[in-house]
């Protein structure tokens, strides 16, 4: 991996930026604004927001898979209590947990 | 905020049955659809984020009338359009003369 | 230019596309018996459209013929049987299974399989876990392993519950899950893409490699289903 250091780990809190921007966007909008954990460092990858608008010399980010407790995303989810979704999120998007030291 | 969920963000959203019975092989332009992006993919003409972007600006009317392989066809042809590799009039000569029957065994 | 009225021309209302059963996946091939493109129905619009830009790629030399066909006899080798030969040797090969799940594309090396340039995790199932894949954005699908994914998969009704209810949508595949076994549904938002490998069935002791691959169904590889003995 090239340039800086990832800045959350396997295992930190993280919430997503409850932002709504027009434009391409790979976050889904029903994570924005939730909290999860970081599951895994998928590597750097181009910027898909900037991919999308002709820029091949898009930054490089880092890509993180994020866990979340379905019950975390859906308040009245019926499912199983340890049911899960991972997804896959930039580093741009992800903010440390007020009071986790990251 | 609800207005700035955009139309192809769907996850989490209700919605009827899964149709598994609606199963069909792909038919041949649907395959020639598909190998179109892939080799103008490798020859870095047109992204896969360039695609999708393309998809979710045709609007919701035509995201949900259209099948997924005319998505990708509707995409492509617009991107290749803004990036001058085809042209509007040659494009529209082409179609013309295609309907009319003259140019059916084209690939 | 004339051509600016033609290129923002509505779809051609001789032949307008319909609307799915669902009113999402409208496909206008499901006018006609599946098959060849028929030589007398009316060329859909977006026919029209794939032929023209075709042709005229092909005279700049973007491409030829000889790449368009080259592509579509590779698209068409792609298919869920190299997923479930993978599957079949990790059940045999304990070894193998763990540089599957460690890494996909130097394990599928070992058997002269590439499985493309975007990286696929494969996620395991156990007795606590189930597995189940999604793209909620638009169909992201291990294509270069496993082909061109299942309508079902590209659908409004997977793509919006899978994430939300998915117990509710592998009922509709005949799959129960225990509520106590975890179910990790996996939205490929970005650049991973996923293949399930699936738990090997009871009864299935003894049998050859070949026989248990053909066990492996393309839903058991994307998890809307499990493999079952005979």
């Amino acid at each position: 991996m090239t340039g800086a250091a990832a800045k959350f780990a396997p295992g930190d809190r993280v919430r997503v930026l409850a932002h709504f921007p027009p434009g391409h966007i790979r976050t889904p909008w029903y994570c924005r604004g939730r909290t999860g954990e970081i599951e895994r460092i998928c590597g750097r990858f181009r910027n898909p927001e900037q991919l999308a608008y002709g820029h091949r010399d898009a930054d490089r980010e880092v890509l993180y898979r994020v866990g979340f407790a379905s019950r975390a995303l859906w308040p009245d989810h019926k499912g199983g209590k340890h049911d899960r979704v991972e997804i896959e999120i930039y580093e741009h998007w992800l903010e440390p947990m007020p009071g986790d030291a990251t | 905020m609800i207005e700035a969920r955009r139309h192809h963000d769907m996850g989490g959203l209700e919605a009827g049955p899964v149709e598994r019975d609606d199963e069909h092989d792909k038919a041949p332009w649907e395959k020639r659809v598909d190998a179109l992006m892939v080799l103008l993919g490798q020859r870095r003409i047109i992204g896969v984020d360039e695609l999708r972007r393309g998809i979710e600006e045709l609007g919701s009317d035509a995201y949900d009338r259209y099948g997924y392989y005319e998505r990708w066809m509707a995409s492509m042809t617009n991107l290749l359009l803004e990036k001058k590799i085809i042209g509007v009039s040659e494009l529209g000569a082409r179609m013309a003369e295609i309907e009319a029957g003259r140019r059916r065994t084209l690939p | 230019m004339s051509g600016h009225e033609h290129a923002g021309a509505p779809a051609h209302p001789h032949h307008p596309p319909p609307r799915g059963p669902d009113g999402y996946e409208a496909d206008p091939t499901r006018h006609h018996p599946p098959g060849p493109d028929l030589e007398d129905a009316p060329l859909a619009h977006h026919q029209v459209m794939q032929m023209a830009v075709t042709s005229l790629l092909i005279e700049k030399g973007i491409f030829s013929a000889d790449d368009m066909r080259a592509q579509i006899e590779r698209m068409d080798a792609l298919t869920p049987a190299r997923g479930a030969r993978l599957v079949a040797r990790a059940w045999s090969d304990d070894g193998f299974r763990r540089r599957l799940l460690a890494d996909s594309k130097a394990a599928a090396t070992e058997l002269g399989m590439d499985i493309g340039p975007v990286p696929i995790l494969v996620m395991e199932n156990t007795p606590d876990t189930h597995n189940l894949v999604v793209c909620t954005l638009c169909s992201c699908y291990p294509r270069f392993l496993l082909g061109i994914p299942p309508d079902w998969y590209k659908s409004r009704s997977y793509r919006s519950r899978a994430v939300r209810e998915p117990r509710r949508v592998l009922t509709e595949f005949g799959t129960e899950i225990d509520s106590e076994r975890r179910i990790r549904v996996h939205d490929s938002t970005a650049d991973m893409r996923y293949m399930v490998l699936p738990m090997r069935p009871s009864g299935t002791e003894g049998m050859s490699e070949e026989a248990l691959a053909d066990l492996v169904t393309r839903d058991s590889l994307i998890g809307v289903t499990e493999p079952h003995a005979g």
